[in-house]
C-alpha cells in the first residue's frame, strides 16, 4: 500500500503538477519565468557556487537520462569492470562537484545580507530538497555500488512502466532504503519544480545560436492582419 | 537599399549646464521602484571624470560592445560560442559595487530617539538590505570634480594623452570640464539585442527604439555585459533587465521623452532619420578611423527622390518621411557634420549624437593675477583648455579631425554672429573663419537659429507613430474596452 502511494501515486501527482503548473505558469505569468540571478549583488562567491553546481548537476542528470533512455547501452558498457568503475567514479565525482556548488550557494545565501533579501522561504525549501537529494545520491553511490547498472536494469523499466501508464511497483519494492529515499525525494522535487525558480531550466532551449544577430519587431505585420468579420 | 526610420537624438554639449533635471525627470517616472533605485537610465557625467558605472568606458574591464575578429564583428563579452559555457556565471557582469548601493535615511529615528544630550540623526540605510551603510559611492559622485586626483585622474580617456597634456589638464589654473549627459543610444547595431540568449531584447521596426520584453527576459544577464555604454540595468528584485524606453508612450502621442522635455539648457534635439538597414553590418565593420564617416553615410537624405521612393516601397508612411525631412538631427549630423556619436569605436552605431563643447576661455590666472587673455574674443581651438585629443578620445574614436571640424564650425558661427550683432569683428575676419570652417553665411545662420533661437517644435520633430492603426490590424480595440491598457497584468513579484 505504502509502495503504491510512494512509487505510483506520488510520481503521477508530481508529473501532473510539473506539466500543468509549468505550462500554466509559462502562459499566465510569463513575467515570473526567470532564473532570478543574484550575480549582480555578489560576483565572486557566485562563481564558486553556480558554476560547480550547474556543471555537476548537468553531468549527473545526463547519466541518469542515459540510464533511462539507453539502458541496454549502459549495461553493455558496464560489462567490462574497468568501464563500470570509470562510469561509477565519474558519477560520484560529478555528484561531489554538485554538492560543493550547492553548499557554497547555501553558505552564500546565509552569510551575505544582500543575498538574504533575494532568498525567500520557497528558495530555502528548494535548496533543502536539493541538498538532501544530492547527499542521498552520493551515499547511494558509495554504499549501494554499481548504481549505473541497476538503474538501467531496474529503475529504467519501472520508470517506463510509469510513462506507459502500466505502473509496476515490483521493480523498486526491493530496492535499498537509501535508493528509495532518493527516488521519493526526486519526485518531490519534480512536483515542486514548477512553483519555484527552477522553472528557468525549462526555458533554456532557445534559438540563440541559430537566430539572426539582431532582433527587429514590427507592429505592422502584414501577415497577421486581422480578417474582417 | 532597405530604408527604415529611426528616432535619433542630438545633444548640444555647449549648452549643457549640468543641472541633472533630465535625470530626475526620468527617475521620477520610470525608476523609483524596488530594484531600480540604482538605475539612472539618464545620467549626466562630468568629463574628465570616471562616469557611471565607474570607468564604464574601459572595455578592457567591462568587455562591452563589438570587436573585429578576422574582419568579422563579434561581441566582446559573450559571443555566440562563449554564451553556452558562460550562461551560469557571466564573466563580464558588473556588480552593484561598480554602481553604488542605493540608500535612504532612517528618518523615523528623528522622532523615536530617546531624550539625550545630542540631536538625533537620521543615519543612512541601504535600500537593499535595510542595514546601516557607510556611503562610499553614489550617482554623480564625481560631479564637478575635474582635476581631482581621486576621481578625474581615473578617467580612461586620459590614457591616450601625453604626460605633458595630461599634467596641464590638472593644473589648478587651467582646470576645466564639461558635462556629458548619457542615455540609451538606441543603436542601429545594438550589442544588448545581439547578446540576449532569450531574444527578449528587440528593436522596434517602425522607430528603432530598443526595448526589453519583460515577459521573455530570463535574467541571463548578457545584455548588461554586452552594452558598452552600460545602459541596460539589472533589476535585482524582479530578476529582469531594464533600460531606457525612450518614453515610447509619450513619443507615440507626439510628446518628447521626459528627459528631453525637461531639459533646462534646451540642449536636446530629437527627430527621426531614414537609414539604409541593409548596410548596418558593413558599416559597423569598417576600420576604426572610418567609423564616424561610415555611420554618417548610413543616414540617407530624406529629400532625395530615390530615397523617398525606396522608403515608400518599404512601407514607411508619408508622415514619417515628412518628419524625417524636418529632423533637426539630420541637420546636425549630416548637413553640418556638427554632431558625432559617442565612442563610435564600440561599433554599436549609436543614434545619439553629440555636438562637442566649444567653451570659450575668457580669462586665465597667472599666479595671483587674473588676466583677460582673449584679445581676439575667442581663443584658438588648439589652445582649448579641454585638449582636443581628450575630446577626440570620447567623440572622435581617437581621431581629432571630426571633433576639430565641429569645433571650428561653431567657432566660425560665433565670429559671424559677433560681426552681425556687436560689430567688433570685421566682415573679412568672419568670412575667413567661415571659409576655414567649411561653412557659408546661410549655413551659419541656420546653425545659429537651430542652436540659439530654437523653439520646442523645432527641437522635437516626432514622427507620427500610427500605433492605433497597427493595433487595429491584429486586435479589435472594442474587444479591449474597459480592460487594463497599461502596466503589469500580473504583479511584478518574486516567486
Amino acid at each position: 500500500m505504502l509502495d503504491t502511494l510512494l512509487f505510483v501515486v506520488l510520481p503521477y501527482v508530481a508529473l501532473v503538477l510539473f506539466f500543468l503548473v509549468g505550462i500554466a505558469r509559462y502562459r499566465k505569468r510569463p513575467f515570473s519565468v526567470t532564473s532570478l540571478s543574484s550575480q549582480f549583488l555578489e560576483n565572486k562567491k557566485h562563481f564558486w557556487s553556480t558554476v560547480p553546481f550547474h556543471y555537476g548537476i548537468l553531468g549527473v542528470l545526463a547519466i541518469h537520462l542515459a540510464g533511462l533512455l539507453i539502458p541496454d547501452a549502459i549495461l553493455s558498457w558496464n560489462a567490462a569492470p574497468a568501464r563500470l568503475l570509470f562510469l561509477e567514479i565519474t558519477g560520484l565525482a560529478l555528484g561531489i562537484i554538485t554538492l560543493i556548488g550547492l553548499f557554497n550557494s547555501i553558505m552564500r545565501r546565509i552569510r551575505l545580507p544582500r543575498m538574504a533579501v533575494v532568498t525567500n522561504k520557497s528558495d530555502w525549501v528548494l535548496l533543502t530538497l536539493l541538498m538532501v537529494q544530492i547527499i542521498l545520491g552520493i551515499l547511494v553511490s558509495i554504499f549501494n555500488g554499481w548504481g549505473s547498472s541497476w538503474f538501467a536494469s531496474s529503475a529504467s523499466p519501472w520508470l517506463w512502466s510509469l510513462f506507459t501508464l502500466s505502473p509496476d511497483v515490483s521493480y523498486v519494492a526491493a530496492m535499498p532504503l537509501l535508493v528509495k529515499l532518493h527516488i521519493i525525494n526526486a519526485w518531490l522535487i519534480l512536483g515542486y519544480f514548477p512553483f519555484t525558480r527552477l522553472i528557468h531550466v525549462l526555458v533554456i532551449p532557445n534559438p540563440y545560436l541559430w537566430r539572426k544577430t539582431q532582433v527587429v519587431m514590427w507592429h505592422r505585420d502584414r501577415k497577421s492582419v486581422r480578417v474582417k468579420d | 537599399m532597405e530604408v527604415r526610420s529611426q528616432i535619433a537624438m542630438t545633444f548640444h554639449l555647449d549648452k549643457c549646464i549640468g543641472c541633472h533635471t533630465c535625470s530626475i525627470a526620468c527617475k521620477n517616472i520610470w525608476t523609483d521602484r524596488q530594484g531600480t533605485e540604482y538605475m539612472w537610465w539618464n545620467n549626466v557625467e562630468t568629463k574628465p571624470g570616471t562616469g557611471y558605472p565607474t570607468r564604464w568606458e574601459d572595455q578592457t574591464n567591462y568587455n562591452g560592445g563589438w570587436e573585429l575578429q578576422n574582419g568579422k564583428l563579434q561581441l566582446k563579452s559573450t559571443s555566440r560560442s562563449k554564451i553556452v559555457p558562460n550562461i551560469f556565471h557571466n564573466p563580464s557582469m558588473p556588480t552593484m559595487d561598480d554602481y553604488y548601493e542605493p540608500w535612504t535615511y532612517k528618518y523615523q529615528e528623528l522622532f523615536d530617539a530617546p531624550e539625550g544630550d545630542d540631536q538625533p540623526t537620521a543615519r543612512p540605510i541601504s535600500m537593499v538590505t535595510g542595514e546601516h551603510i557607510d556611503i562610499e559611492a553614489g550617482p554623480n559622485w564625481d560631479d564637478d570634480m575635474s582635476g581631482s586626483p581621486v576621481y578625474a585622474e581615473n578617467d580612461p580617456n586620459l590614457d591616450a594623452l601625453s604626460a605633458d597634456v595630461r599634467q596641464q589638464m590638472f593644473e589648478i589654473q587651467r582646470l576645466s570640464f564639461f558635462y556629458l549627459p548619457r542615455m540609451c543610444n538606441h543603436c542601429l547595431n545594438p550589442a544588448c539585442v545581439a547578446s540576449c540568449p532569450s531574444g527578449a531584447l528587440y528593436k522596434r521596426g517602425e522607430d528603432g527604439i530598443v526595448l526589453v520584453n519583460q515577459q521573455r527576459c530570463r535574467a541571463w544577464r548578457s545584455c548588461i555585459a554586452a552594452c558598452p555604454y552600460k545602459k541596460v540595468y539589472f533589476n535585482w528584485s524582479t530578476g529582469k533587465s531594464e533600460k531606457c524606453i525612450l518614453c515610447y508612450p509619450r513619443l507615440e502621442t507626439k510628446q518628447p521623452p521626459a528627459c528631453h522635455h525637461s531639459c533646462v539648457g534646451r540642449i536636446r534635439y530629437l527627430g527621426n532619420v531614414l537609414y539604409d538597414a541593409s548596410r548596418i553590418e558593413e558599416v559597423a565593420s569598417v576600420p576604426k578611423e572610418q567609423l564616424i564617416e561610415a555611420q554618417r553615410s548610413l543616414i540617407l537624405d530624406p529629400n532625395d527622390p530615390e530615397v523617398i521612393k525606396a522608403a515608400k516601397e518599404n512601407g514607411i508612411p508619408d508622415g514619417v518621411i515628412t518628419s524625417a525631412q524636418e529632423s533637426p538631427v539630420y541637420q546636425f549630423v549630416k548637413s553640418w557634420k556638427l554632431a558625432v556619436p559617442l565612442h563610435a569605436e564600440f561599433r554599436t552605431l549609436p543614434m545619439l549624437f553629440y555636438v562637442p563643447p566649444l567653451s570659450p576661455v575668457m580669462s586665465g590666472s597667472d599666479g595671483d593675477i587674473t588676466s583677460n587673455e582673449t584679445e581676439d574674443l575667442f581663443h584658438e581651438i588648439k589652445e582649448s583648455r579641454v585638449p582636443i585629443q581628450y575630446m577626440a578620445e570620447i567623440l572622435g574614436t581617437g581621431a581629432t579631425a571630426p571633433v576639430e571640424y565641429a569645433l571650428r564650425k561653431q567657432f566660425a558661427v560665433r565670429m559671424y554672429r559677433r560681426q552681425l550683432t556687436v560689430g567688433d569683428v570685421d566682415e573679412a575676419t568672419a568670412d575667413r573663419a567661415l571659409f576655414e570652417a567649411d561653412c557659408t553665411r546661410e549655413e551659419a545662420e541656420a546653425i545659429y537659429r537651430l542652436t540659439s533661437l530654437v523653439k520646442y517644435e523645432d527641437r522635437f520633430v516626432i514622427p507620427p507613430a500610427q500605433r492605433e492603426q497597427a493595433i487595429e490590424m491584429i486586435k479589435d480595440p472594442l474587444d479591449h474596452k474597459q480592460s487594463t491598457g497599461f502596466g503589469f497584468s500580473s504583479p511584478p513579484m518574486r516567486v
